[in-house]
C-alpha cells in the first residue's frame, strides 16, 4: 500500500488519477481502517487528505450558507458555536455516528462516500438540500447529495474524482430541519430506519419540505410524494397521515436481523411524522417537543 | 514496502519511529514502542480499549495509522500518572474498585480524563453516553460511572 499526504487537492487527484489498483482517500478512517482490519479492503493507494489546506475549516458563505472542510469531524461539527442552529438537524445526525471516539475522527464526506444505505449524516444531508463540489482530472462538477450513493458501497464519483467541499444552502428565516433514527438500543448502534426532514413555513403553513429517508432502500431516497404531503398544510392530522402512507410506500428495503421489511416500512411512516413534528416547531419557532 | 519515518509527541516526549504504512497508531504504540497500556479488544472501533488521545481529542487507536501521528500530539494511559503519584481517576477507580479484568480500564481512564477536562461537572447520563464506545463485560459499569462521577465533585472542590 502506497501511502500519500497531498497538501494540495490538485496533488490528490494526481495522484489518485495516476494510481493502479484500489485507491481510497483517509479522512477519519473509521470506515477505511475497518475494512482494512476486517480484510474486506486494503486500497492499494492510500490518500491522507487532512494536510489539504482548509480541510478542517467551517465557514460561511457570501450566501449565509456554510462551507465545511471535507476532514471537520463530527465533534467539531457538535461543537460549532452557529453551525448548529443553523442545521440542528444536520448536526444531530453526523453526531449519532459512532461513539465519542469515533465523533473525534470521522466525517460528513466519509458517511457519504461510504454510501451506506443506513448511513445517519445522509439523510439528514439531502433533507437539507446540501451539495458538493467533485473534482476530478477533468475538472469540478456541484453535485447533490442525493446524487452521490448509487448502491450499497457504490458512488457516482469516477476514478480519480474526489469531494473536495460541502455547501450547506443559506438556513433563511422560518425554517428548520429534524433528523431521526430507530435502533433497538440507546447508543452505538447502525439506523435500521433513518428519517430527515427540512422544511419551511410562512406563518403556520409549511412552503417548502423536504423528506429523506435511510436503510429502506438501497440508497438514501429523497420522496418527493412524501414533501407534498405536508407543503400547504398546518401539519395537521391528515397532513401527518398522508405524510406517514407516503413515506412507508417509498420504503422498499430488505429483511435482515435488525429489522423485517415490514417492520421498517412501518417504522419509516412512524419516524417521518416525528421527524416533521421537531422540524415544523424548530421552523415555526416554538420549543423542540 | 517502504518504511514511514514518523516524528510525534507521546506524552510529552519526542518520538520517532519508522512504521509500515499499514500499521496502526496501536500497533505502534504495543509494538513498536512498547507502550502496551493501550488494549487492542475489537480492532474495528467498537470497545474503545485501545482509546488515547490526538492533540487532546479522544479516539480510538485501532481506527488511525501510525503514520498519521505524524506532526501531531498523543496522549496515552501512560502519561497519565506522575510518576507514582496516580492521577485522581486512577486512585478513584481503586477506591470504588471499579474494574476487574482490567482490560478495558485504561481505555475508560483515557476517555474519562478527557471527558473531565471537557466538562468538570457532567451528569450521569452525560457520563454513560460519552462511555458508550467502551466497553466493560466485567463489571456492569456502575461502579465505573459512580468512580466517575465521584472524582469530578473532588476535582471541582480542589480547584
Amino acid at each position: 500500500m502506497q501511502y500519500h499526504t497531498p497538501t494540495s487537492f490538485d496533488d490528490a487527484i494526481a495522484i489518485a488519477a495516476q494510481a493502479d489498483g484500489v485507491t481510497r482517500f483517509l479522512a477519519g478512517g473509521t470506515d477505511v481502517l475497518v475494512q482494512m482490519r476486517a480484510d474486506i479492503l486494503t486500497p492499494d493507494t492510500l490518500i491522507n487528505v487532512k494536510g489539504i489546506d482548509g480541510v478542517k475549516d467551517i465557514t460561511r458563505t457570501p450566501e449565509g450558507g456554510w462551507q465545511i472542510g471535507i476532514a471537520v469531524s463530527g465533534a467539531e461539527m457538535t461543537e460549532h458555536p452557529e453551525l448548529g442552529r443553523d442545521w440542528p438537524g444536520v448536526v444531530e445526525a453526523t453526531d449519532l455516528i459512532g461513539s465519542t471516539q469515533v465523533q473525534g475522527r470521522c466525517t460528513m464526506v466519509g458517511n457519504l462516500c461510504n454510501a451506506s444505505p443506513a448511513a445517519d449524516a445522509v439523510p439528514a444531508m439531502v433533507a437539507a438540500g446540501i451539495t458538493v463540489t467533485v473534482s476530478g482530472p477533468d475538472g469540478t462538477r456541484e453535485v447533490a447529495v442525493e446524487d452521490i450513493p448509487t448502491g450499497p458501497g457504490k458512488t457516482s464519483l469516477a476514478s480519480g474524482e474526489m469531494i473536495t467541499r460541502i455547501t450547506l444552502p443559506p438556513r433563511g428565516e422560518n425554517g428548520g430541519d429534524a433528523y431521526l433514527r430507530f435502533i433497538p438500543r440507546t447508543e452505538m448502534d447502525i439506523a435500521v430506519v433513518g428519517c430527515g426532514i427540512n422544511l419551511r413555513v410562512d406563518g403556520d403553513t409549511i412552503t417548502e419540505a423536504r423528506v429523506a429517508l435511510g436503510a429502506v432502500a438501497p440508497t438514501v431516497r429523497l420522496v418527493a410524494e412524501a414533501a407534498e404531503a405536508i407543503i400547504g398544510t398546518t401539519l395537521d392530522d391528515a397532513a401527518l397521515a398522508a405524510l406517514a402512507e407516503a413515506a412507508s410506500a417509498a420504503c422498499s428495503p430488505i429483511d435482515d436481523k435488525r429489522g423485517t421489511i415490514k417492520f421498517r416500512t412501518h417504522v419509516a411512516g412512524v419516524l417521518a411524522q416525528r421527524a416533521a413534528r421537531i422540524a415544523y416547531a424548530r421552523a415555526t419557532g416554538q420549543k423542540d417537543s | 514496502m517502504s518504511k514511514i519515518h514518523v516524528t510525534t509527541t507521546i506524552n510529552g516526549d519526542e518520538v520517532e519511529y519508522l512504521c509500515d504504512p499499514r500499521e496502526t497508531m496501536l500497533d505502534v504504540l504495543r509494538d513498536r514502542l512498547g507502550l502496551t497500556g493501550a488494549k487492542e479488544g475489537c480492532g474495528t472501533g467498537d470497545c474503545g480499549a485501545c482509546s488515547v488521545t490526538l492533540d487532546g481529542r479522544l479516539v480510538c487507536s485501532c481506527l488511525m495509522l501510525g503514520a498519521e501521528a505524524d506532526g501531531h500530539e498523543i496522549t496515552t494511559i501512560e502519561g497519565m500518572a506522575t510518576g507514582e503519584e496516580l492521577h485522581p481517576l486512577q486512585q478513584k477507580f481503586i477506591e470504588y474498585a471499579a474494574l476487574q479484568c482490567g482490560i478495558c480500564t485504561p481505555g475508560i481512564l483515557v476517555a474519562t480524563k478527557a471527558l473531565l477536562e471537557k466538562n468538570p461537572d457532567p451528569t450521569e447520563t452525560e457520563v454513560r453516553y460519552w462511555l458508550a464506545g467502551n466497553l466493560c463485560r466485567c463489571t456492569g459499569y456502575d461502579k465505573i460511572i459512580r468512580a466517575v462521577m465521584d472524582t469530578a465533585a473532588d476535582m471541582r472542590e480542589a480547584s
